[in-house]
């Protein structure tokens, strides 16, 4: 049987305990559900922002998510996968991604959302802007250990 | 060709995207960021550090020595910072 894959772009927010028990509703061979939530931080060191604005790349960030479930599938025994990205604007404590991964054995459920969640945050064209009080902006630099933590994923 | 471009590159350059035509001698990814710096100020600006300039051909990730013979869509944006 071929794994049900849900990716998802858009602009609304997304129900995540619903995600998470259509991953094992109506069948029995699932043992092991691993959710990751990104959420929408206030702001670092008293630095507040009013919001964040997530831009993509249409089509592209759709693929490239595409082929990065694909290597999940191929690396692990996954029963199910689910990636919901959001974009456009988005305030503190809202939510922002979900990756659902679903398998027999809690190991390969972990190890898979975490590899999506590392690839997302290197290789799918997603960019933030901070936005400040006074429309006072600041593109998000990217961050090394992100691409460290990617790079782990690599087979040597 | 089509070029877009993403984050604080289409800031800088104060468009998405445009139809470009190289010259011939223009035939990496690598040369056309360098030619199209060499556009005008906003370009210059927007492409003055190429190192850190990601590239993407017909939506698929590409380093800066691809040729772009036969390209559809290409993009040029900054390191990702989603998830």
């Amino acid at each position: 049987m071929t794994t049900p894959v849900t990716i998802r772009l858009q602009e609304a927010d997304f129900d995540t305990a619903r995600e998470v028990a259509a991953m094992s509703a109506g069948r029995t061979d699932v043992g092991a559900v691993v959710s990751f939530s990104g959420v929408c931080r206030g702001g670092v060191d008293g630095d507040a922002i009013d919001a964040l604005t997530l831009e993509h790349y249409p089509g592209m960030a759709e693929a490239e998510i595409g082929r990065h479930v694909e290597e999940a599938l191929a690396r692990w025994p996954l029963l199910g996968v689910t990636v919901i990205h959001r974009y456009g604007r988005i305030e503190p404590g809202e939510n922002i991604v979900l990756v659902v991964t679903a398998s027999s054995h809690r190991q390969a459920a972990f190890e898979a959302a975490e590899f999506l969640m590392d690839y997302l945050k290197t290789r799918a064209p997603f960019w933030k802007r901070e936005d400040r009080a006074a429309g006072d902006t600041n593109w998000v630099d990217a961050a090394a250990h992100d691409d460290a933590a990617a790079a782990r994923w690599t087979k040597s | 060709m089509k070029v877009v471009y993403f984050a604080w590159v289409r800031e800088r350059i104060g468009k998405a995207e445009e139809t470009v035509e190289p010259p011939a001698e223009v035939r990496t990814v690598g040369e056309l960021i360098n030619w199209l710096a060499g556009r005008g100020e906003t370009y210059a600006h927007a492409f003055e550090t190429p190192r850190v300039i990601r590239a993407a051909i017909d939506h698929a990730h590409v380093p800066p020595e691809t040729a772009i013979a036969g390209a559809r869509e290409i993009a040029f944006f900054p390191p990702m910072t989603g998830g």
